[in-house]
């Protein structure tokens, strides 16, 4: 577990100093939020009914920037090299990365949230509080998912534009369940129960998935 | 004499689908309620099951390269040139289901599109199948193919995912008409043959693309083993 804890403060310490993910994901998804607003224009019972929807795919496509950036960073210096041939195992260090950036997108979102609200005019009439479930089960679908294509695009051509290529189809599942859930949550008018419980059981499968093949991925010759 | 074989099945093939569409054309009679438009179902089903066919055999050489990628490179060659076959030429069968659906249910329906279970499943597939297919063009070199099958997994392993969680949202496609219990289900004996008939045909069809798919990545396999090694013998 000490490589586990090393790249996480490894990961924390550098977003800590540069702010690099953060600052870059939060102003684009502030931005993607403000032009669906200016796009849809959308009133009281309509703005209930699309936003869960606009909040997933806002934080999608910002945390897209931020995965990208995620492995991008250890090429320098050939650091990514160094972290190959060392001998700690890879899903260490896989899920210390994960961990980061779930950290980051939960920051993103907790700054987001009330500016959401504010923007469509929203109230929750539904359990606000299992908001609380719903957003952090998808963001780890969306980041355990997001880091583990990051790996696995690298070193290809065109690894930016590749990354959402490979990511969205897969995540499509999580992302309607996302939706789906919050948008039972605030407009009060269905159970979102089946769907967290789909989201659970989507983190599970991929993350162990991803956790087994991460090493042939990370070492892939 | 593998050339032989391969023509004289062509040859097969083609006589199948002459005496399929013969089949689903003027033998079959009109259906009940749909007139006309249901003959599509003999084009329509068979593609699918073509197409979930080929996707499970890209899967079965994704498993398989990565399993013997190490001990017997050779074999995992062949296992990788399976799951490129069955990927692309999956990807070709899906396309044509997804083309002769919305012409069907702009007759049966009233509209070409709609999110239904298997419709969005089907177009989901399609989506990870040529995303896998984008990731073999954009990624080079030897570490590609291991790649390509871990994302392979990857969308197998979505694909009930995505069925399950479309069946909780909503359905209208038609139930299933075979194996099933449900009112209505089956098919009469003059529509149940030729059905039959284009089940084979059109699967003898898939199959014939999918074999020249798989030699022709050998060959290129063949092709660029041999010129990595003349690179390596230049002084």
């Amino acid at each position: 577990m000490s490589a586990l804890w090393t790249h996480l403060v490894k990961d924390l310490r550098i977003e800590w100093r540069s702010r690099e993910a953060i600052n870059s994901m939060l102003f684009f998804a502030l931005l993607v939020v403000v032009l669906f607003s200016l796009a849809f224009d959308p009133q009281a019972a309509f703005a209930r009914e699309i936003a869960g929807g606009v909040l997933c795919v806002a934080i999608l496509f910002a945390s897209v920037s931020a995965l990208n950036q995620a492995w991008a960073r250890e090429i320098r210096h050939q650091v990514l090299d160094a972290q190959r041939m060392a001998p700690t195992p890879g899903a260490e260090m896989f899920l210390a990365k994960v961990l980061a950036n779930f950290l980051f997108v939960t920051i993103v979102q907790a700054i987001l949230a009330p500016v959401f609200l504010v923007f469509y005019n929203l109230q929750i009439l539904g359990d606000g509080w299992k908001l609380a479930l719903v957003l952090p089960l998808g963001t780890w679908a969306l980041v355990a998912n997001g880091t583990f294509f990051a790996a696995l695009s690298i070193r290809s051509r065109n690894r930016e534009l590749l990354l959402p290529l490979i990511l969205f189809p897969i995540f499509i599942p999580a992302l309607l369940a996302m939706v789906l859930a919050t948008g039972a949550i605030l407009t009060g008018q269905s159970d979102p129960t089946l769907w967290i419980k789909m989201l659970a059981g989507y983190d599970i499968i991929f993350t162990t998935a991803s956790l087994l093949l991460f090493d042939v991925v990370f070492h892939a010759e | 004499m593998k050339k032989v074989s391969i023509s004289l099945y062509a040859a097969v093939t083609v006589a199948l689908l002459i005496w399929g569409y013969y089949q689903a054309i003027f033998v079959a009679p009109n259906d009940a309620q749909q007139g006309e438009i249901f003959r599509i179902i003999y084009c329509h089903v068979p593609s699918a099951s073509v197409a979930f066919t080929f996707f499970f055999i890209n899967l079965v050489g994704c498993i398989g390269f990565l399993a013997s990628r190490h001990d017997y490179p050779d074999r995992a060659q062949k296992f990788d040139a399976w799951a490129l076959a069955g990927a692309e030429v999956g990807v070709v069968f899906c396309s044509v289901v997804l083309t002769t659906g919305p012409l069907w249910g702009r007759r049966a329906w009233g509209i070409w599109w709609t999110w239904d279970a298997r419709l969005t499943t089907t177009l989901v597939l399609w989506l990870i199948y040529v995303s896998y297919l984008l990731l073999r063009r954009f990624a080079a070199g030897p570490q590609m193919q291991t790649l390509a099958a871990v994302l392979g997994i990857f969308g197998a392993l979505d694909v009930p995912i995505v069925y399950m969680s479309n069946r909780w949202w909503r359905t209208q496609h038609p139930a299933p008409v075979f194996f099933s219990s449900a009112p209505g289900a089956g098919m009469a004996a003059s529509m149940l043959r030729p059905f039959l008939w284009n089940m084979l045909a059109w699967f003898a069809w898939g199959v014939l693309i999918l074999i020249l798919r798989f030699h022709v990545e050998r060959h290129r396999q063949q092709i660029a083993a041999r010129e990595a090694e003349a690179a390596l013998a230049e002084p």
